[in-house]
This record gives C-alpha cells, structure tokens and sequence, in this order.
C-alpha cells in the first residue's frame, strides 16, 4: 500500500493526472496512514478524554458546592441569617453570572493568555477552564434538581429532628440526583465536544493534532471529516453508556 | 407542657393567625376542627416551627420553642409530625424510613433501632413490610408507616396534620384505629382532623378555629352536642 502511495504521489506531483478513486486514495493515506499520523489522532482522543474526565471532576464538585451553599442560603428560616453563608452565596452568585455570561473561547483565552500565560501545561489550564465553566451550569441543573424535590420530605425530616445537612445528604440529594442525571449526561456531552476550543490555547487534544496535519499536508477534508467523525462516535459511546446507567436507576427505582 | 401565647402568624400581608392562647397539658388529646383556610395547619406547624411564627411565643416544658437560641432540633425530636401527604422518604426501604432519624440523631445504635423498627412495625400491623420501598404500599399503609416513623424518636407529643384527608375512604378506618390505640396508651395528642367521629370518641377536649382564632373550645360532649358560636353551629350543620 506505501508503494502504490509512493507511486501515486510521485504522479502527482510530475504533474500527471489522477483518477478520482486514486486522488481519494493519496489524500485519505496522507490524513491518516502516512508517518503513522493515525497515532497522533489516537493520542488526540486519549488527550481529549483526559480533559473531559478532569472537567467533569471539577465541574460536578465546584457545581455541587455552589448549588448546595444556594440552596441552603434560599432556605433559611427568616431572622436566622448566617453571614457567612450570604457572602459566599453571593461570591457564588457572581460566579454564575460572570461564567453563563461571557463566551467559552473568551474564558479559554484569557485563562490561558492572562491569567496562566506563564503556564505551559495547556491541556491541564484547558481542563480547569472547562471545569470552572461547566460548574456554573452544573450548579444550576442540581439547583434545579434540590428544588424539584418535594418540599415535604424536607419537612419531614426536621420534623424528626434531623439536621439540615442531614436531611440534605440522606434525602434530598438522593432524590435529586435521578431527577438530575438526563440534564447532567447532556452537560456532560457538551463538555467532551467543548474540548476542542482548548486547541485555541494549545491543548494538544484531537482537534489540534487534525489541525497538526492539514498544516503538513495541505489538504483539510480528511482531517478535519475524521476528526467530526471520532468526536460523533465518542458521543455515541457515551449516549449509549448513559443509557444504560439511567435504566439501571430506574430498576432501582421502585417507586 | 406545651404553652402557646399570642401566636401571630402572616403570609405577606395575610394574617392568617390572629392570636391564640392556649395549652396543652400532658396526656391530652386536642382535636382542632375548622374550615380550610381557618389557620388550624398553620397553628399545628408553628408548634414545631415548620412555620416560624410572625410573633408570639411558645414553650415547651419551660424550654422557649420561639426564642432563636433554642436548639430546634432536640425539641423536634420530642415532638412526632404525621403529615397528610405521609412524606415517607421514596428512596429508602421502610426499615430505614423508621431508623434513619433516630440512628442519625445519636438517639439510637443501628441494631437499636431496627428492633425498635420491628416493634413499631408490629404495633403499626405491618411487620412484613420492613423491606419493602413505600412506592408498594397503600395510602393507609403509608399512614401507618409515617406514624411508626414519627413514634421511633420516643416523642413527648404527637402532632397530627390531617392525617386521613388524602386517604381513599376505605383506608381511613385502619389509619384512626392506630391513632386510637396511641390515645389509650396515654400520648400527648394534637389533632388536626375532619373526622368529627373520631373527634366524638378521642378528643378530650375540641377546639374550633375560625378566622385565625380559636373561636370556641369544650369537651366533646358538649362541643358537638351544644354549640354556642353561631359559625361552629353552621359549620357543624355542614358537616355532621
């Protein structure tokens, strides 16, 4: 197969002619087979997932924090204020704001020009921009979660004497977090396809490897086509195992 | 034992409790009858502060319920809440329903409170329903289990939102016949009901709330037999 691509190139380049099956031929192996550049996609993939892996970490527990501190703060009783817990409820009010309210690629930009420009771990600046953006949303879908709950089972468990923080862990989030999990699959599906803005940064992810290679080449159609179609096949991988983890809690669910 | 002095409370601008007096001594058991919208919920959740009340003051065995300082969660531990939706916890067997509280609240050991569970269980008529989820069980079923959960904190007081209102008609017997036999046993008792029977036969003493007051009070006998309050009369008239 290298031969016939050595054969075919040189063609090429002598300013011969080629049929449309043969030019279809030298452009696929030169995007995919060629100095084993297949390699550097894979690499991209395992780049792209770890970034994923590390944002969702971050976006989940930063979103939890702050959707559990809103909550709690929403629901104090009246004359029983806590300072504390207003200052950081507003701290995380900005947050929200500041992070649903200005373009991802501008956050990626500044995170990694201004505020890391000395960094040169990009990948990791990357992942912690992700991460910082998906926790505004993240905190919102498990806002919206706490809240969907019944206000009676909160109820119910004061009345019994439990604690706030108790009520919270062993009843309210329980149930919120099945009410939760098809919105937060979603956040998660963004987050894998998001991964590509770090490539702007220079997160060394698949985007920038397809970019790597159009720029060898000179040929853009069947990288950056490979490229849309891993990225597809990851989500459909996730989509399905999702699925899968959804119906499991519905056997659970004996309600 | 529980003392209640000039409780106001307002939603916005509606006053919906407009000063009540009373107490509760140790060993009754106060039926609040009234039309809906009469205050007698809010009055029944403002005794364990599920509404915090606009002002007054309440106390419970010298120990003030509506002074900030007090430790709310003790004085709930003493005071069992049954609701009319039961409220039982969807995600837990019925076992845990019953011990997660008194386990969580340092009241308990674990192996504790499951025999304690299986005991209240007993008591309830439902002991093989210990495993089950309360997604499998009747409305009445789910009553009882919610008077099991509530008795398993040991409380000094039960306080009873109408606690047959959302049950089909043929559950409510079973749900009464628990109340009555904790009455025989001697519990502290409030009652928030439209069972003017069970009122008759239970009650030692019926209060009727009418605008956010309790516009008359008496002992069963009388209260039923010879009311003086032109709107109890009316609304007796209406529902008996």
């Amino acid at each position: 197969m290298a031969e016939l691509f050595e054969q075919l190139k040189s063609v090429a380049t002598s300013g011969g002619k080629l049929t449309g099956w043969q030019s279809f031929f030298v452009k696929f192996y030169q995007a995919f087979i060629e100095a084993d550049r297949w390699k550097q996609y894979l690499g991209g993939v395992g780049r792209t997932l770890w970034v994923t892996a590390m944002a969702l970490v971050i976006g989940v527990i930063l979103g939890l924090i702050v959707a559990v501190v809103r909550t709690a703060h929403d629901q104090q009783r009246p004359g029983h204020r806590n300072a504390v817990l207003s200052i950081v409820n507003f701290i995380f009010k900005i947050y929200t704001t500041v992070i649903r309210g200005t373009p991802m690629m501008v956050q990626l930009l500044i995170m990694g020009f201004v505020i890391f420009a000395s960094s040169k771990n990009f990948a990791l600046v990357g992942a912690l921009t992700l991460g910082i953006n998906s926790g505004a949303y993240v905190s919102e879908i498990i806002r919206g979660g706490l809240m969907a709950v019944d206000s009676g089972q909160m109820e119910a468990g004061r009345s019994l004497g439990m604690n706030y923080t108790d009520t919270m862990r062993f009843i309210i989030v329980p149930q919120a977090v099945k009410a939760i999990l098809p919105a937060l699959g979603n956040e998660f599906i963004m987050l894998l396809k998001d991964t590509s803005l770090i490539s702007v940064i220079g997160g060394k992810e698949l985007l920038y490897a397809a970019r790597g290679i159009v720029s060898r080449t000179y040929e853009a159609m069947y990288p950056f086509l490979g490229t849309a179609a891993i990225y597809l096949v990851l989500v459909m991988i996730f989509t399905w195992l999702l699925g899968k983890f959804e119906r499991r809690l519905r056997q659970s669910d004996r309600r | 034992m529980i003392d209640v002095k000039d409780l106001r409370k307002s939603f916005g601008d509606h006053e919906v409790l407009k000063g009540i007096n009373e107490h509760i001594y140790k060993g009754e058991k106060v039926v609040v009858i009234g039309a809906s919208g009469s205050g007698k919920s809010t009055f029944l959740r403002c005794l364990n502060l599920l509404e915090q009340p606009t002002s007054g003051v309440i106390t419970m065995e010298g120990q003030q319920i509506t002074d900030p300082k007090t430790d709310i969660n003790k004085l709930r531990q003493k005071m069992g809440m049954v609701f009319q939706h039961f409220n039982l916890f969807p995600n837990m067997t019925i076992r845990r329903n019953i011990t997660l509280a008194p386990v969580r609240t340092g009241l308990m050991k674990q192996a504790e409170a499951d025999e304690r569970a299986m005991q209240l269980l007993k008591r309830v008529g439902l002991p093989d329903k210990a495993d089950a989820y309360p997604g499998q069980l009747s409305g009445g079923q789910k009553q009882r289990i919610a008077i099991a959960r509530a008795l398993a904190m040991n409380p000094d007081v039960m306080l009873f939102d109408e606690p047959t209102s959302a049950l089909d008609p043929e559950m409510v017997g079973e749900v009464l016949q628990i109340m009555k036999e904790l009455a025989e046993d001697g519990m502290t008792m409030v009652v928030v009901t439209h069972e003017m029977g069970f009122a008759r036969e239970v009650a030692s003493r019926v209060l009727f709330m009418d605008d956010g007051v309790i516009a008359e009070q008496n002992e069963p006998g009388a209260f039923f037999a010879n009311p003086q309050n032109p709107r109890l009369r009316d609304f007796l008239s209406k529902v008996l």
